[in-house]
C-alpha cells in the first residue's frame, strides 16, 4: 500500500524556496503571480499502519519547529487564482532522496517500508493562463527527460513504486546476423543499435567473426562499440591525418596527432618529476618527499546540453572517480570547473528547437557542480565561464579534479588470479550508450533517442566509496583499480583485463531493480561504481571494510589469465572475445584535414576622447564580469587547504588569478592551479589560441608566486565534427600550437582529453562550436607564505607593468564590445616570456612584491581597475609610460590599443618604494616600467599619451559595474 | 587531571570536515579518532572512552529530508542514553555546521529541558541557496567553556544552505538569552547589527552559535577549523601577521585545556 504525505511550512514563515521560484518566474517574463509556496510530497510504500506513517512524519519527515504535514490523495485548489503543479521523477530515474529516507525510516524500527519516492508541489497564486503554466512547468520546474508533471490521481498515488519487480525479463541470448550482412546491412546494424561504428570498423568486426566461424552476440557487438568509440579510443587523435594548409597545400601525413604533438612535448622534455603521464586516469607529478599530486580534467558536454543539472553533476562525479582510479587511488583535493555557454541575455528566438536557454543551462550546470562538489567535501577552487553565442546548442562543461597520492601508490598491476570486485552504487538502466552517444553529434531529436544517457548523481554514495577506499588503500588490499565511466563495466573490466583476460558472472552485479538484460548490466553507466582487482587472500578483509562503511562490494569474477573476455549470465556464456583483438584490432582510420586561415576584416576604431565608458563596457562584458554569485555557492574552503582563494582583497570579492592550496595541513608546501581558455582567439588562429592559453595558465600561476620550474599542463580539446576536413584542420593547427608553446616553456602535458562532435544539427544546418582548447595548469609553491594576491595593498606604492604591450586587439573584449573580431591575434614571444617569468619568480622569492595581477581579457585597463577595487585603493596611471610596440607605421599609437590590447606575457606588479631599487635591479634586461601609483583616494585616473585624462572613475562604481551583469 | 585528552570525531556517510577538525584537536596534543557512527552504534567502540565528542561539518546522509535530520535520529535512537551520560559526566561536545544542525535536531541543543524534544531548528537560508562566505561574529563568552578568552569579535567562514536559527517560541528565546546560551552572533565588520549578507541566513537575533545550560556543549554554523591557520584568512596577505594560528584555533585549545584541568 502507498501512503502519500504532504509537508508544508507553517504559515507566517518566509518560504525562501517559493520566493526563489517566484523570482525565476518573473525572470521568465510571467508577472501575474503574487506568491509561490513549495510543498514536499513523499510517497511511502509498504505494509505501514497509520500510526507508523504518523511517526515517520513526526520524527523524520517534518521539522516540528517550522513545518506541518497532512495526508492527501491529490492536490486541491483553494480558488480560481490558485494553481498547483506537481513535479515527480520518471520511473527508473534515481530519486536522490530515496536511499537515505529508507534508512531513516528503518532507523525508527519500521522495517516493512519498501520504497520511497518524492515529488514537489508548487502552489501559485495569481492569474495564470494555460500557456503560462505550460511555460513555467517546462522552462523552469522540470526536465521531461527525468521528470513529469503529475496530472491525475493515479499519478499522484501510483499502484506501486518499485520498478520492474514483476517483469523478470525472459532470458535469451541474442545473436546478430553479421556473417551474411551486406555493407548496407552492416551500417544498418550499427545505426539501429546506436553503435556509431563506421563501415570499415563493422567490416573489420565481420572479418574477425568470419575467422571465428560464428555470429556475434549483441553484447559482443556492444563491447566493440564501446571499446572502439571515439570517447574511449580517441580515434581522431590516434589515427592518420592527411593535413594540408589551404585546399591546394601539399598534404602532410600525421601519424597520430596525439603522439606527434601533445605526448611529444612530454617525451622531448623528459622531466624526472613526471611520475605517470597519459596512461592512467590522471597525470601524476612529484609533490614532496611523501606524496605525489595528480590532475585530470574531463568534459561532460552532451549530457549537460540535455539535462544541465544531471550532466554537470555526473561530470563532477566522474572526474572525481578518475582521481580515485589513479594509481591505487588518490585523495581528491580540489575541483576546477570551466564552462562555455551562450550569453544569458540571448533572445528566446535565437534558441534552436530542442535546446535549452543558456540561462537555464547555466543555472542547472552550476547547481550540479555545487551539489556534487560540496557534498563530496571537495573544495571548488578554480574555474572560468566563457560566454559566446556559438555555444547556444552545445554548451561545454569541463570538470577537473586534483588529488594527492602517497609515493609508491601510483603503481598498479592486475595479476592473474585477482578477483574482479565491483564497489559502490548499484547497476540500473541509467546511461546506456553514453560512450557512443558522446561520439556523435547532437540533434534536436537527441533528447528523444538518448534519454537513457541522462543521469543524476548521488554524491553521498561516492563519498562513502571514497571513505572506504582510503581505508582499503592504507591496508594494501588490492592490486589495481579503475572507475566505471563511459562504457560501465565493459570499459573498466575490459581495460583492466586487457593483459590477463577476464571472466565475469553478470548475475552477481547488484542491481537497482530486476529485469535488466545482460547487455544492459554490462554497458550500463550507472554512477558511483568502480572496479578493483583483489588478490583472493585479501578479499574477506576488503569486503568487511566496505561493509563497515555501508558500501556494497561484490565479487563479479576473476582476471583469469585466459586472454579472453568471457561473460556469463544465468549459466550461459554470452560473450567470448579475444582481448588482444578487442583492444588492438581497431582499424586505423585516415581523415583529411585542411587548414584555411579565415578571411578576416581589419578592425575599425573610432577616435575617442575618453575611454571610461569603454572600461565599464569591458568590465561588464560577461566574460570579464565578476563570477562571485557562482563562486559563493561552491564550498571553496572545505578541507582547510585554501591559501589563495578564488575571491581575494579587502572585501573578499577581487578576482584572484590562480588558486593556491596547501594540500597537507600544517605544511608550507603549496600547489597552484589555473586555467587558460579564450575561444575568440581561435576564430582568428587556433595556433595562437593554444599558445595564448598556455601562456595565460602559466602566467596566472606566476602571478600568485608559483614557479615555471615544476609546472605541468593538461589539454582539453572540444571541437566540432572531425570527419569534416575544415574542423579537423583547425584542430591540427591548435595541437601544433600546443606543442610549440608547451615545449618552449618546458611545461609537459601530463593528461588530457578530447571531446569531438560538438555540433548541433538542426533543420539540416550544422552549428559547430568554435574549436575550444582549455589548458589547465598546476605548479608547486615551495613556501605558501610567499604567495601573492592581486589586490592593491598600500597607498604610495608603485605599479609596474612587466612585459611589452603590442598592437594586438584581435579577439579582444574591446573589439567584441564593438561587434568586431579583428585580426591582430596576440602572439607569444617565448624566449622573452620565459625570461620574464623566471625573473618574477626570483623577485617573489625575495618578498619584494606587494601584489601582482596577470593582464588578460580587457587588457591593462581592466587589470588595473580590478587591482584597485579589490584593494580598495585608487590609482593614477600613465599610458605614456607603458612599453608599447606598435604594429606598423600605418597608424599612430592609440590609448585604446595600449590599454585594451590583450598581448600575452604581461603582469602588473605593485612594489613598495623601499623595494623599488632592488626590484628594478632584479628585472634588468626584462622590459618593465612604472606606469601607475597607488592612491589613498577612491579614484582611478589614467592619463593619455598627451597627458589628457582618458579614464576617470570611482573604483567602487567600477566594481559595481563589474559585479552587476552576473548577479 | 587528564594528561592525554581523547577526542572522538564522529562521521558517517556524507561527513566531510572530519580531517581538518581532527587536525585542530591534534595540534593541541589530543589523541583523536575519526570514527564511523556504525562503530558506536554496534558497540565496537565506546563513547565513554572519550572526553570530547565532535560532530564535524558536512552533509550527513546528503542532508536528505532536512539537514542533519537522519543522523540526529540515529544519535537520539541508538546513542541517546550514552550521550546524556557523556554530558552528565562533565564532558564536552562540539557541533560545527552540520554538527550544530544535528545537535539541535536531536534535541541536545539548546538542551533547556530534560526531554529530547526539539526546541529550535536550523532552516533554509532566506536566500534559498547554499553560500560560502566569511562572517564577523560577536562572542559572548559567559559560561561557555569553549569560548573563554576569545576576542569580542572574530572572523570565520560559513558554508551552508540551512543555517537560519529559529527557536520554537519566545520562551525558548528568552531562556537562551537569560541563561547566557547565545554565544555567537553575526555582526558587521564594525560590530553593528547586520543585514544580509553579514547575517548570511536570516537567523533570528543573528544567532550563529549557542551552548547548552552547562556551557560544555557548543554548536555553531561557522567553521572555526577553517580559520585555524592564519593563511586561511581570506586576505592574510594584506595583514602582515606573523602568528601561525587564526581566530578559530582558540576554540580547540579551550576544549583541550578544559579537559586537562577539569576532568
Amino acid at each position: 500500500m502507498i501512503w502519500r504525505v504532504e509537508i508544508k511550512q507553517k504559515s507566517g514563515l518566509l518560504d525562501a524556496g517559493g520566493q526563489a521560484v517566484l523570482k525565476d518566474i518573473v525572470d521568465l517574463g510571467v508577472s501575474s503571480i503574487q506568491d509561490v509556496r513549495v510543498v514536499g510530497v513523499y510517497l511511502l510504500e509498504g505494509q505501514l499502519s497509520r500510526e507508523d506513517v504518523k511517526r515517520v512524519c513526526q520524527e523524520l519527515l517534518v521539522d516540528p519547529i517550522v513545518e506541518e504535514y497532512g495526508f492527501s490523495s491529490s492536490p486541491k485548489k483553494e480558488s480560481q487564482a490558485h494553481s498547483i503543479i506537481e513535479i515527480a521523477y520518471n520511473p527508473g530515474v534515481m530519486d536522490p532522496v530515496e536511499a537515505s529516507t529508507l534508512k531513516g525510516i528503518r532507523d525508527l524500527g519500521i522495517a516493512q517500508i519498501q520504497a520511497v519516492r518524492t515529488a514537489k508541489q508548487y502552489h501559485f497564486w495569481g492569474a495564470l493562463s494555460k500557456k503560462d503554466i505550460e511555460h513555467i512547468t517546462h522552462r523552469l520546474l522540470m526536465n521531461k527527460l527525468i521528470q513529469h508533471a503529475v496530472e491525475s490521481a493515479a499519478q499522484a498515488i501510483p499502484t506501486t513504486l518499485t520498478l520492474g519487480a514483476a517483469s523478470k525479463a525472459q532470458f535469451d541470448v541474442l545473436i546478430v546476423e553479421l556473417l551474411k550482412a551486406s555493407h548496407k546491412d552492416l551500417m544498418q546494424i550499427s545505426k539501429k543499435g546506436q553503435l556509431y561504428l563506421s563501415l570499415n570498423e563493422m567490416k573489420t568486426i565481420q572479418a574477425h567473426f568470419k575467422k571465428e566461424g560464428r555470429n556475434p552476440t549483441d553484447v559482443e557487438l556492444e563491447t566493440f562499440a564501446q571499446t572502439w568509440s571515439e570517447h574511449c579510443h580517441h580515434k581522431t587523435f590516434r589515427g592518420i591525418i592527411r593535413y594540408r594548409e589551404g585546399q591546394k597545400g601539399r598534404p602532410k601525413i600525421i601519424r597520430s596527432l596525439f603522439k606527434s604533438t601533445i605526448a611529444k612535448v612530454t617525451r622531448d622534455l623528459n622531466k624526472k618529476w613526471c611520475v605517470s603521464v597519459f596512461h592512467d586516469n590522471a597525470g601524476v607529478i612529484a609533490f614532496d618527499k611523501d606524496y605525489h599530486v595528480c590532475f585530470k580534467v574531463e568534459t561532460h558536454n552532451h549530457p549537460s546540453a540535455l539535462e544541465p543539472f544531471g550532466g554537470a553533476n555526473t561530470g563532477v562525479g566522474g572526474v572525481i572517480r578518475d582521481i580515485l582510479g589513479t594509481g591505487l587511488a588518490a585523495k581528491p583535493l580540489a575541483n576546477t570547473d570551466v564552462f562555455c555557454f551562450a550569453p544569458p541575455d540571448t533572445p528566446a528566438r535565437d534558441i534552436p528547437a530542442g535546446a535549452l536557454h543558456p540561462k537555464r543551462v547555466m543555472k542547472g550546470v552550476v547547481s550540479g557542480v555545487r551539489d556534487y562538489g560540496n557534498k563530496m567535501g571537495i573544495p571548488t577552487v578554480n574555474g572560468a565561464i566563457v560566454f559566446d553565442k556559438h555555444f547556444v546548442g552545445n554548451p561545454l562543461v569541463f570538470c577537473g579534479n586534483v588529488g594527492l597520492i602517497p609515493r609508491g601508490k601510483e603503481i598498479k598491476q592486475v595479476n592473474k588470479g585477482d578477483l574482479i570486485v565491483a564497489i559502490g552504487g548499484r547497476t540500473g538502466r541509467d546511461g546506456i550508450h553514453g560512450a557512443t552517444f558522446s561520439s556523435g553529434e547532437l540533434t534536436s531529436q537527441s533528447e528523444m533517442v538518448s534519454s537513457g544517457a541522462v543521469q543524476i548523481g548521488n554524491p553521498i554514495e561516492e563519498k562513502k566509496l571514497l571513505d572506504a577506499l582510503m581505508k582499503a588503500r592504507e591496508r594494501h588490499l588490492y592490486s589495481s583499480i579503475t572507475d566505471c565511466g563511459a562504457g560501465g563495466f565493459s570499459s573498466a573490466v575490459g581495460e583492466m583485463g586487457a593483459q590477463t583476460g577476464a571472466r565475469v558472472d553478470l548475475d552477481k552485479a547488484p542491481l537497482k531493480y530486476q529485469g535488466l538484460r545482460y547487455t544492459e548490466v554490462w554497458i550500463s553507466e550507472s554512477q558511483e561504481r568502480m572496479i578493483m582487482s583483489v588478490p583472493p587472500a585479501h578479499s574477506d578483509e576488503l569486503l568487511k571494510i566496505f561493509d563497515d562503511e555501508n558500501v556494497e562490494a561484490c565479487v563479479l569474477g576473476e582476471f583469469d589469465g585466459s586472454g579472453r573476455l568471457q561473460l556469463f549470465f544465468h549459466g550461459h556464456q554470452v560473450c567470448d572475445l579475444d582481448m588482444r583483438f578487442l583492444h588492438d584490432g581497431i582499424p586505423l582510420i585516415t581523415k583529411d584535414a585542411v587548414y584555411q586561415p579565415p578571411k578576416l576584416k581589419a578592425e575599425k576604431l573610432a577616435d575617442k576622447e575618453n575611454l571610461t565608458d569603454d572600461l565599464c563596457a569591458a568590465l561588464s562584458h560577461f566574460n570579464v564580469a565578476s563570477k562571485e554569485s557562482v563562486i559563493r555557492v561552491y564550498d571553496h574552503e572545505v578541507q582547510g587547504t585554501s591559501v589563495v582563494k578564488p575571491l581575494v582583497g579587502i572585501h573578499t570579492d577581487g578576482p584572484s588569478d590562480a588558486a593556491v592550496i596547501a594540500p597537507r595541513l600544517g605544511f608550507n608546501k603549496g600547489l597552484a592551479i589555473s586555467n587558460g581558455i579564450n575561444v575568440r582567439l581561435g576564430m582568428i588562429d587556433p595556433f595562437w589560441m593554444a599558445a595564448s592559453c598556455i601562456d595565460e595558465a602559466i602566467r596566472q600561476i606566476i602571478a600568485v608566486g608559483g614557479s615555471l620550474e615544476r609546472m605541468a599542463l593538461l589539454d582539453n580539446f572540444c571541437w566540432g565534427n572531425p570527419d569534416k576536413e575544415d574542423r579537423l584542420g583547425t584542430l591540427v593547427r591548435c595541437a601544433q600550437g600546443c606543442y610549440k608553446a608547451a615545449k618552449a616553456f618546458g611545461t609537459p602535458f601530463i593528461s588530457g582529453k578530447d571531446s569531438l562532435y560538438n555540433e548541433y544539427t538542426h533543420q539540416g544546418r550544422s552549428l559547430a562550436i568554435p574549436g575550444t582548447i582549455l589548458i589547465s595548469a598546476m605548479g608547486i609553491l615551495e613556501d605558501i607564505s610567499k604567495a601573492v594576491t592581486m589586490d592593491l595593498k598600500k597607498t604610495g606604492n608603485s605599479i609596474y607593468v612587466v612585459g611589452t604591450t603590442f598592437d594586438e586587439l584581435g579577439g579582444s573584449i574591446y573589439l567584441a564590445n564593438e561587434g568586431q573580431l579583428g585580426q591582430n591575434v596576440p602572439r607569444v614571444r617565448f624566449p622573452t616570456a620565459i625570461k620574464t617569468y623566471q625573473a618574477i619568480e626570483k623577485v617573489v622569492e625575495k618578498g619584494l612584491i606587494a601584489s601582482m595581477h596577470d593582464v588578460s581579457e580587457g587588457g591593462l585597463a581592466v587589470a588595473l581597475a580590478e587591482m584597485a577595487f579589490a584593494g580598495g585603493r585608487g590609482i593614477t596611471g600613465f599610458v605614456k609610460a607603458v612599453p608599447y610596440q606598435g604594429k606598423s607605421r600605418h597608424r599612430r599609437d592609440r590609448e585604446d590599443v595600449i590599454l585594451f590590447s590583450e598581448s600575452n606575457s604581461r603582469l602588473l606588479v605593485e612594489v613598495e618604494s623601499r623595494h623599488e631599487k632592488a626590484f628594478k635591479q632584479m628585472l634588468k634586461g626584462i622590459v618593465h616600467a612604472k606606469i601607475a601609483s597607488v592612491e589613498a583616494s577612491s579614484e582611478m585616473m589614467v592619463y593619455g599619451l598627451k597627458d589628457q585624462v582618458v579614464i576617470n572613475a570611482n573604483i567602487f562604481d567600477l566594481k559595481q559595474v563589474w559585479k552587476n551583469p552576473l548577479f | 587531571m587528564i594528561k592525554n585528552p581523547k577526542v572522538l570525531v564522529l562521521r558517517t556517510a556524507g561527513t566531510n570536515c572530519n580531517e581538518e577538525t581532527a587536525f585542530g584537536f591534534s595540534y593541541f596534543g589530543a589523541s583523536v579518532d575519526q570514527m564511523h557512527v556504525h562503530a558506536l552504534a554496534t558497540g565496537q567502540s565506546k563513547l565513554a572512552d572519550y572526553h570530547i565528542l565532535v560532530l564535524p561539518g558536512g552533509f550527513s546522509y546528503g542532508d536528505d529530508i532536512a539537514s542533519g535530520r537522519i543522523l540526529a535520529n540515529e544519535l537520539r535512537l541508538k546513542l541517546g542514553e550514552d550521550i546524556k551520560k557523556f554530558i552528565a559526566d562533565g564532558k564536552l561536545v562540539l557541533g560545527i555546521c552540520n554538527g550544530f544542525q544535528i545537535l539541535t535536531k536531536a534535541g541536545i541543543l539548546p538542551g533547556l529541558s530534560s526531554s529530547t524534544g526539539q526546541e529550535a531548528t536550523l532552516f533554509h537560508n532566506d536566500s534559498a541557496k547554499f553560500e560560502a562566505r566569511w562572517v564577523h561574529l560577536s562572542v559572548t563568552g559567559g559560561k561557555c567553556v569553549w569560548t573563554q578568552g576569545i576576542p569580542a569579535q572574530i572572523y570565520l567562514p560559513v558554508a551552508h544552505g540551512e543555517g537560519k536559527f529559529i527557536p520554537r517560541d519566545s520562551k525558548v528565546l528568552d531562556a537562551l538569552r537569560g541563561n547566557g546560551q547565545i554565544v555567537f552572533r553575526y555582526r558587521t565588520a564594525s560590530g553593528t547589527s547586520p543585514s544580509y549578507p553579514d547575517n548570511p541566513n536570516g537567523s533570528i537575533e543573528h544567532i550563529a552559535g549557542i551552548c547548552d545550560p552547562t556551557g560544555r556543549v557548543l554548536g555553531l554554523m561557522p567553521h572555526p577549523e577553517r580559520h585555524f591557520l592564519n593563511h586561511q584568512h581570506p586576505f592574510w596577505s594584506r595583514l602582515g601577521k606573523k602568528e601561525k594560528l587564526g581566530d578559530g584555533a582558540k576554540i580547540f585549545e579551550n576544549g583541550i585545556k578544559y579537559v586537562k584541568e577539569n576532568l
